[in-house]
């Protein structure tokens, strides 16, 4: 899964449920659950007819100076089970964009795998017929929009647009990319708390240098070993461990808890959804809790913790491997919560400052999930 | 003293319990007019049990009736559906995702009008009055006798919807109206499908209900009469009628309690083997497992509180394919037959070789082989005992299968089998410490229904500003408790199986609306009191 070795994948109806799957996993909890956006492409692609198809394109395959550009939603993720969208949001996001740009985009992919984010370029992909290159900006998905490697490689995320389903748009163009998040969330929390995102526009050339490369078809790869796991009689867990250690991007894998949810807060709160769950062990013994902010932050019992961000903590469903959003979590599921390391790009000091625990504002010092449970170390560590 | 009764497609059984104990049971053929089979088994049960129907208790019923008539889209009446919220919510219109003879079924009369709410109170787009009244027109006109009325965060405001009602009221009185607000959960198109369906089943719903009555009626029967739902727990009957979909899972639901109280087993998977299908599921302490992840009932995604049910193509009534001049090979090759999945159903008892037809089904290879003897096994065609045995494998092997996947950890568990079909499965189950087939395993279902909880839920709007959360947990929680002991269940039995949190950001400072749900057993030979 290599640069060199990626090729141009086609993604038929079979193909996006596994991606559906391996996008809700990379989310850790977060990006929205890609129930709704997965049923919105199989609508899209059912009027098509039983040949079409969707071919993702390596970032190789750009020229430098294609212009292409990063999409998803922003917002809170309880919002979205209840406002769905309305069809034209990306549509007229993607028209305003290449107003101010004065040119054609050549090609979109998702500014983060997780969720249902990792499809909303695909929906408007059939809509367009654009390209979508094999990349995404996170590996995973995080609440905050400067949280995305490209600006902490120095990316600007201006100009932005951002459109709501009423027809509502805004076009932000922010000094810094702090601001352009503080500008595009308060526009979102007075829109109804969802609004479709274009940002980070860049070159083929950045897209090449500095986006996570092959996450989509990865994404494809986790939800296929579930659902093969699953169709064999196997464990899906074991399936989905196996294959997490497998990729160059990833490598530490584990369960961090078993049990039961036993509390579930959670609010909309400045277009985030926020709160914590306490997941109690079947011996009655010892409660996990985990914080989140849309995606799940930290994973503690008692004092100690198990994993924090930017390593990957999902909840699962414990019998069907199913990944349970944070707005979906419910009391009394049982589930299973299972730890991968982040993309090492995401653990470098510079990353962490933006995307560690520092940024949300907690006092715990980043340590790896791998050195928090004594598991052997991610791929690409450096 | 209580009668248990499960309405099912293919028989209608009862139960009459006395504590623990099964006095007496009876099975009889589902009846065109459900009436008629219900009077036979309850004279049934009586008459075997030697007691007066003054005896009675109480009654309560289960029935597969309206997820059956879902899944064989029988008897399905056309909806006019409104939904509040345009323009959001327009790339997913009404019935997205559904299988499209259902939405055909349901019909065309769709109206997306302005309304709804953001997640704040106010309004995404004002109500059109003149728009819904339009609408109500138009479904009055076409001849609709039922609709359907959703609106984007109706939970937190239901005024919207209730606007529409009235509109309905003074333009179409006699149209039957659904509210999505019935169905308190978040998740827009769950909550829209729920409420589209029960629309749709809400007018055989009153027939259904109404025959139920009309059997205890005639049989002068005066104890009170629930029905049971989803969750395990009971509902009266008036409000079953209004809202059928609330009984969708009670079948499974039923079959696994019923078999936990049979067996005494609190931890055991169980599989109900009935003529079309087997439906596995596992129960936990007692309780059955519940599906984390939204429901499919007939296709449709649901996001009611159900129990984790895996279905296979496997039951009494299901279809072998093998030709005929392969029956007596000494060879079965893997190659050159299948198992169902589609199957006779109730006409097994016409279509297959045991009962003079001409279709090989699952229950002749088990007569064939020697597990059961029904029917007239000198009608079977001539089978060589080495394809017997091959197709006795495959069923044996599609049972394991299932129970692996329902498994929650390595190692054998007991496994439970209850329903008619139970005959298919032999001795030995892979993955099974043993294989139970409890005393009156035919009749689960009915001792399910039996043996139903009481359920109180409690609901308040807090804020926690005023009042910490914990202690708002905790008091809504002893409400809900005391809300179930007074309708009649046992303390000692009581669990809470349902939180739910909705913060209102509309309301001033820190504000939630919070919902406890608690059930319990029924105090045995207790009355059953108000059902919260």
């Amino acid at each position: 899964m290599f640069e060199s070795d990626l090729k141009p994948v086609t993604l038929n109806q079979q193909a996006l449920n596994d991606l559906a799957v391996g996008c809700a996993f990379l989310g850790s909890g977060g990006g929205g659950d890609p129930h709704y956006a997965l049923l919105e492409l199989s609508i899209l692609i059912e009027k098509k007819g039983p040949d079409f198809h969707i071919d993702l394109i390596p970032a190789s395959k750009l020229s430098d100076k294609d212009l292409v550009a990063p999409c998803g939603w922003l917002g809170a993720p309880t919002v979205s089970l209840e406002k769905l969208p309305s069809g034209t949001e990306a549509l007229a996001g993607l028209e305003m964009l290449e107003e101010i740009m004065g040119r054609e985009v050549n090609a979109v992919f998702p500014v983060e795998i997780g969720g249902s984010n990792g499809l909303a370029p695909l929906i408007l992909a059939v809509k367009t017929g654009l390209p979508v290159v094999d990349c995404d900006g996170m590996g995973r998905a995080f609440p905050e929009s400067q949280m995305v490697i490209f600006n902490v490689h120095g990316v600007s995320a201006s100009p932005a647009v951002l459109t709501d389903a009423k027809g509502n748009s805004f076009v932000i163009g922010a000094v810094d990319n702090i601001t352009e998040e503080r500008v595009a969330r308060a526009a979102a929390v007075s829109l109804g708390g969802i609004c479709h995102l274009f940002e980070y526009v860049q070159s083929g050339k950045q897209v090449k240098d500095h986006a996570i490369h092959g996450t989509l078809s990865i994404a494809v790869e986790i939800g296929r070993s579930i659902r093969e796991a699953k169709e064999k009689g196997a464990d899906p867990f074991e399936a989905l461990l196996d294959v997490m250690r497998s990729f160059p991007h990833y490598g530490a894998a584990g369960i961090l808890f078993d049990g039961k949810i036993m509390d579930v807060k959670r609010e909309t709160k400045q277009g985030f959804s926020v709160g914590h769950l306490l997941i109690e062990d079947f011996a009655g013994k010892n409660q996990m809790e985990i914080e989140f902010q849309n995606e799940n932050l930290i994973a503690r019992v008692g004092d100690k913790i198990y994993a924090t961000v930017p390593d990957i903590i999902s909840v699962m469903d414990r019998e069907t491997a199913h990944t349970i959003t944070t707005e979906q979590i419910k009391y009394g599921q049982r589930v299973k919560v299972v730890g991968v390391s982040a993309p090492s790009v995401l653990r470098t000091p510079e990353a962490l400052e933006i995307m560690g625990p520092k940024a949300f504002g907690m006092s715990d010092r980043y340590r790896s999930i791998e050195a928090l449970n004594g598991w052997k170390g991610s791929n690409d560590a450096q | 003293m209580r009668l248990g009764i499960d309405v099912g497609g293919t028989n209608t059984d009862a139960v009459l319990l006395e504590g623990k104990t099964v006095l007496s049971w009876a099975k009889s053929p589902t009846t065109a007019d459900v009436t008629d089979g219900i009077i036979e088994v309850i004279e049934a049960v009586l008459k075997n049990a030697n007691v007066d129907r003054s005896a009675l208790e109480c009654v309560m019923i289960g029935t597969t009736h309206f997820t059956n008539a879902l899944v064989e889209r029988r008897g399905l009446l056309e909806v006019g559906i409104i939904r509040l919220g345009s323009p959001a919510s327009e790339a997913l219109p009404p019935m997205s995702g559904w299988p499209s003879d259902l939405r055909t079924h349901m019909g065309e009369t769709v109206f997306l009008l302005p309304g709804g709410y953001e997640y704040d109170g106010s309004e995404l787009t004002p109500f059109n009055e003149e728009k819904v009244r339009r609408a109500v027109k138009k479904i009055r006109d076409a001849g609709l006798r039922t609709a359907a009325v959703s609106c984007t965060f109706g939970l937190i405001n239901p005024a919207m919807e209730a606007k529409t009602v009235a509109i309905f009221k003074e333009e179409a009185p006699d149209i039957a109206v659904t509210v999505s607000a019935s169905f308190g959960r978040s998740g827009f198109l769950e909550r829209e499908n729920a409420t589209i369906m029960n629309a749709s089943l809400v007018d055989m719903a009153g027939h259904v209900i109404t025959s139920f009555k009309r059997a205890l009626d005639k049989l002068g029967i005066v104890a009170p009469f629930y029905i049971s739902q989803n969750d395990g727990t009971l509902i009266s009957a008036s409000y079953a009628a209004r809202y059928p979909v609330l009984t969708f899972g009670s079948g499974p639901t039923n079959s696994m309690r019923g078999g936990a109280f049979l067996t005494g087993l609190k931890d055991a998977l169980v599989m109900d083997i009935g003529g079309t299908t087997t439906d596995i599921g596992a129960l936990t302490h007692g309780f059955p497992r519940e599906s984390s992840v939204a429901v499919d009932i007939g296709g449709v995604r649901t996001n009611f509180r159900m129990p984790d049910i895996l279905a296979i193509g496997l039951g009494g009534g299901t279809r072998i394919h093998l030709e005929p001049d392969a029956y007596d090979k000494d060879s079965l090759a893997v190659d050159s037959f299948t198992v169902g999945p589609d199957s006779v159903g109730y006409r097994l008892n016409s279509d297959s070789y045991l009962f003079g037809g001409t279709v090989l089904t699952a229950s002749d290879i088990a007569v064939a082989g020697g597990l059961a003897s029904f029917g007239d096994a000198s009608l079977l065609p001539k089978m060589n005992p080495v394809v017997v045995k091959g197709l006795l494998r495959q069923f044996q092997k599609m049972m394991e299968d299932g129970l692996d996947r329902m498994k929650t950890a390595q190692g054998k568990v007991p496994v439970i089998l209850v329903g008619g079909g139970s005959v298919l499965v032999g001795e030995n189950l892979m993955g099974a410490s043993t294989v139970i087939r409890p005393e009156h395993a035919s009749v689960a279902n009915a001792v399910g229904a039996a043996i139903a909880q009481v359920g109180g839920e409690a609901e308040s709007i807090v804020s926690y500003d005023t009042v910490p959360r914990e202690e708002a947990m905790r008091s809504l929680q002893e409400t809900a408790v005391k809300k179930v002991v007074h309708a009649g269940a046992d303390p000692k039995t009581i669990s809470i199986i349902d939180v739910d949190e909705v913060f209102l950001s509309y309301m001033p400072g820190n504000t939630a609306q919070l919902r406890v749900k608690a059930v319990g057993d029924l105090a045995l030979g207790k009355n059953v009191g108000k059902n919260a």
